[in-house]
């Protein structure tokens, strides 16, 4: 056993250190979700496994504070994907099929949030808010204002790759078989653009789900997800936080994996078919 | 069955011109009746402007000057999803997202016909997908998908049906088939198709005209026969197929009417030409004769033609094809011609190289063109 | 007819790209704008009473004066941390390219999956990894590697490794995204070529992945550069980067005209390294 080990990774000696470079990025995920079965009552040290119990996945809103800032962080997520997806395909849109005046601005513009640290990129909108006289009123939408911003560029960069790619033919194809503007934008456009948008919208709601540098200075007295575990971080970190991590983990994986699965299947269902 | 009922016209371009903003003329004022129901070739090397008319046509291209009209009905600046005319692209632009199916209805269900299952289920058999319906374009193999990009086009009775090199992307052996296969089609549903292609045995085979085009312009235009045996430049008579091209004089004229020949002096030998196979108004002139026109035979033999012979040549290199044999024979004035012989098995051998020969061929066969034109027009790369 | 179509047209395109340019103008650029005059402020005023613009030359001096420290250790733990993630990352992307097989896309996934649990929580758990009496540091320890009373967590290796594990994903996937372009034949060739797999590395693959490897190090050190989570949660009080130090600066001591100074300092060495960078990559389509 060990020497057929042995054998293939000698001959597959990328792969396994691929491999090992995958397992190193799992360690953390790994922990958490070991942690998420830690029952801290009984000791201070909230960095070590003690014993296991169900506890913390039976009562995941426990902690105070913590669900609500979950709501938050699931709310400003899902808003600011929206916003900012039909945003940044618009201007993907333009970008890519047309041509005018401020293109090259543009381009800058859309490529400076990128090359820009969050800490300078949150700050500068934080002394806008206060310039502005809203020092009082940071919150729920002056993080929303924030993570559309972010997200717009990485929504415009998704978006106009995919329509890039898209073989210019095929739009040609349609007006050649009778549909007008409209119908060939819905009927082949589209949807051929359309795994570039889903892409676009999952990646703009993980960032803005996980962000915390800019909300952080953004969000007066609101606290998103992010913020709650770095408060308790420097108190007590309650498990529960282990526990939706590794929910978030697992829902995500299984939506994916079925997704891929289906998808393959149905290419075999057809292929048998042939 | 045929898809060619209710009123249609001929594809009338006239003065039809091409610029492109960089200056380029691709297309130069061109004039050009495509008749209905009939197979129709644009034939010429790439960036000759036949793909750039057959795009003016499809309203994919806008148009400089000149007009495009299908009967009495013009259509130059319609949208394309205006105009009675469909495309077959050259990589075919199938939609990846949908099944053959609903690549097939596309087209009428955005003419507003709501279920084309018949016509759908009839122009599948027609084409031979009817297994395919329900996969998706990526599942199928080139010639198939070539079929659907057809079935797609077709389905929509066009007045004139565009084919854009349509078999580029296919295997020789597969190119051939579907040749015979788009003749068939073109045959059975009677439409105008109009074929743009670089292959000259491709717009041979199916063609009943052939345009030869070049640099903008037609070259020349006729059924295929007619531009095989009688070119009227340089350049048809080098793309189509090959040709010797002999510097001649001419030294007088005979006869009158459809006898009346032209007498062209080749290097001392005085060859006669059929005057409506003279292209030139000059002394001087081409004569040009298709290798498997030339016949040769050893010295001291007696040569099978009537024409005028030629001694003293030489062969210098010989290559067996299996159906025939190409001699490269070096004539007593130093230029080196080409001679394509089947092999009837009536010589019983080859001629060795080296070999002593007596060069002939039948004057109606030959053609004379204007001297003032580059021999090596429209010569190509064997592919 | 055509002309009202070339205008409809080109209107339609500031229609599509309006939304997008007026909320980066006014939430991006505008406010970059407002941190330069912020940064040239009489540092006397206050964030609730607003700031007066004075030309206030003087916040830069200090600001490099005070945090000149700060600013070298971020840039040289950026570094470090981005040369780690292009050496684990090009491992990464070339399996999953060249060596995966019908694994690629599983792999590709488990790349990505990571990320759904927040950062935060997976950077706390290396807490737990590299804590004092962890099994980690024991294991160490034993090995003789770390001495009797070394440790991991609160080092500059715990930051640098945080950087390093929180940064890779923005590494691979551009990287792939590259790899994954070139043609195997062309590995194939050059072996053909009398090249040695060394050679084929080094003057096929890697030349063809340069845009992956300029654009993956991109993504990974401006983050990384500016960041303070990492050094906050795994360092000390002696690791501490020109992140910690605006964060403080702004929500603590409520200087902002120091702490604008100090974030456009940072944008401008940033801004001028990639350019830099890139300039000598000599992938400047690339922007």
């Amino acid at each position: 056993m060990i020497v057929r080990l042995g054998n293939w990774i000698g001959k597959h000696l990328m792969l396994t250190l691929g491999i090992m470079v995958l397992i190193y990025m799992y360690i953390p995920n790994m922990i958490v979700a070991l942690m998420s079965f830690n029952d801290s009552s009984e000791s201070r040290n909230l960095y070590q496994f003690q014993s296991f119990t169900w506890d913390n996945w039976l009562n995941p809103c426990a902690p105070q504070g913590m669900c609500e800032a979950l709501e938050v962080s699931i709310s400003i997520g899902l808003l600011s994907t929206l916003v900012a997806t039909t945003i940044g395909t618009l201007a993907a849109f333009a970008l890519v099929r047309h041509r005018f005046e401020g293109r090259a601005t543009m381009n800058l513009m859309l490529f400076l949030p990128m090359a820009t640290p969050e800490i300078v990129m949150g700050s500068s909108l934080l002394a806008l808010f206060v310039a502005a006289g809203f020092g009082g009123q940071l919150g729920f939408w002056t993080i929303l204002i924030a993570h559309i911003m972010f997200n717009i560029s990485f929504v415009v960069v998704t978006v106009r790759s995919r329509l890039a790619g898209l073989d210019s033919n095929l739009e040609k194809a349609a007006s050649d078989l009778y549909a007008n503007e409209w119908q060939t934008f819905w009927r082949v456009t589209f949807p051929l653009v359309f795994p570039g948008i889903l892409s676009a919208a999952l990646l703009a709601f993980s960032l803005s789900f996980d962000d915390f540098i800019i909300t952080n200075l953004n969000s007066g007295t609101t606290v998103t997800f992010p913020m709650f575990v770095w408060g308790a971080a420097q108190r007590a970190i309650p498990m529960q936080v282990n526990v939706i991590g590794t929910l978030m983990f697992v829902i995500a994986l299984t939506v994916v994996i079925s997704g891929e699965v289906m998808s393959r299947r149905r290419a075999k269902g057809k292929a048998a078919a042939f | 069955m045929s898809l060619a009922d209710g009123v249609r016209g001929d594809l009338k371009l006239t003065g039809l011109h091409k610029r492109y903003p960089n200056g380029f003329v691709a297309v130069q004022s061109l004039d050009l009746v495509i008749p209905q129901g009939s197979f129709f070739a644009l034939l010429g090397p790439s960036g000759c402007g036949k793909t750039t008319t057959l795009r003016m046509v499809a309203g994919l291209e806008d148009v400089t000057k000149g007009s495009i009209h299908i009967g009495d009905q013009e259509i130059t600046h319609a949208k394309p999803y205006k105009r009675p005319v469909n495309t077959v692209f050259q990589n075919y632009a199938l939609f990846p997202h949908l099944t053959i199916a609903e690549n097939v209805s596309f087209g009428p269900k955005r003419r507003g016909i709501k279920d084309p299952k018949d016509s759908v289920k009839e122009i599948l058999a027609l084409t031979e997908l009817t297994e395919q319906a329900s996969k998706k374009p990526t599942q199928l193999s080139g010639g198939q998908q070539q079929r659907v990009a057809l079935a797609r086009a077709l389905i929509n009775r066009p007045d004139v049906l565009l084919l854009d090199e349509p078999l580029g992307a296919l295997d020789l052996k597969l190119r051939r088939a579907m040749q015979v296969e788009l003749k068939r089609i073109q045959e059975e549903v009677g439409l105008t198709f109009v074929h743009v292609t670089h292959d000259q045995e491709e717009a041979m085979t199916m063609a009943d005209t052939v345009a030869v085009m070049n640099e903008g312009r037609i070259e020349q235009l006729g059924a295929p026969y007619e531009l095989y045996t009688n070119p009227h430049t340089t350049f048809v008579a080098n793309f189509l197929g090959r040709t010797n091209l002999i510097k001649g004089t001419v030294v007088g004229r005979e006869g009158s009417g459809a006898d009346e020949v032209v007498k062209v002096d080749m290097y001392g030998t005085v060859a006669s030409i059929k005057a409506s196979r003279v292209h030139t108004d000059a002394k001087e002139g081409w004569i040009g004769i298709r290798p498997e026109k030339v016949l040769i035979q050893p010295e001291g033999t007696s040569i099978d033609a009537p024409g005028a012979s030629l001694p003293g040549a030489v062969v210098t290199d010989v290559s067996y094809i299996g159906v025939s044999t190409d001699y490269t024979i070096r004539m007593p004035w130093g230029q080196e011609i080409t001679c394509f012989e089947q092999n009837t098995g009536r010589r019983g051998g080859l001629i060795p190289v080296g070999t002593k020969v007596d060069v002939s061929w039948r004057p109606e066969f030959a053609f004379l063109l204007d001297s003032a034109q580059d021999a090596e027009a429209g010569i190509v790369e064997e592919d | 007819m055509e002309a009202l179509q070339r205008v409809f047209g080109k209107n339609s395109a500031y229609w599509l790209i309006g939304p997008a340019a007026v909320w980066l103008a006014v939430f991006f650029a505008f406010p970059m704008l407002s941190l330069l005059s912020t940064s040239l402020s009489d540092p006397s005023g206050s964030p609730i009473y607003g700031y007066t613009m004075t030309w206030e030359l003087q916040n830069y001096v200090e600001a490099v004066g005070d945090y000149w420290p700060y600013m070298v250790r971020s840039l040289w733990y950026a570094g470090i941390a981005t040369l780690l993630c292009l050496i684990l990352g090009y491992t990464l992307a070339y399996a999953i390219a060249f060596k995966a097989g019908r694994w690629k896309n599983v792999m590709l996934v488990l790349v990505v999956a990571p990320f759904f649990t927040s950062f935060l929580v997976r950077t706390l758990s290396w807490k737990l990894i590299l804590a004092d009496n962890g099994w980690l540091v024991e294991s160490l320890k034993w090995l003789h590697v770390l001495g009797e009373d070394g440790r991991l967590l609160a080092t500059p290796f715990a930051v640098i490794m945080g950087l390093t594990y929180n940064f890779l994903p923005f590494m691979i996937l551009p990287l792939y995204t590259s790899l994954e372009k070139i043609d195997p034949r062309l590995n194939e060739a050059a072996a053909d070529l009398y090249s040695t797999p060394w050679q084929r590395f080094t003057k096929v693959i890697w030349p063809l992945s340069l845009p992956g490897v300029v654009g993956g190090t991109l993504l990974t050190f401006i983050p990384a550069s500016g960041d303070y989570i990492n050094s906050d949660l795994l360092g000390n009080p002696n690791t501490q980067m020109v992140g910690n130090k605006i964060q403080t600066l702004f929500t603590d001591a409520s200087d902002y005209p120091h702490a604008a100074a100090l974030s456009v300092i940072l944008m401008v060495l940033i801004v001028g390294m990639v350019l830099f960078y890139v300039r000598r990559a000599g992938t400047e389509d690339l922007l």
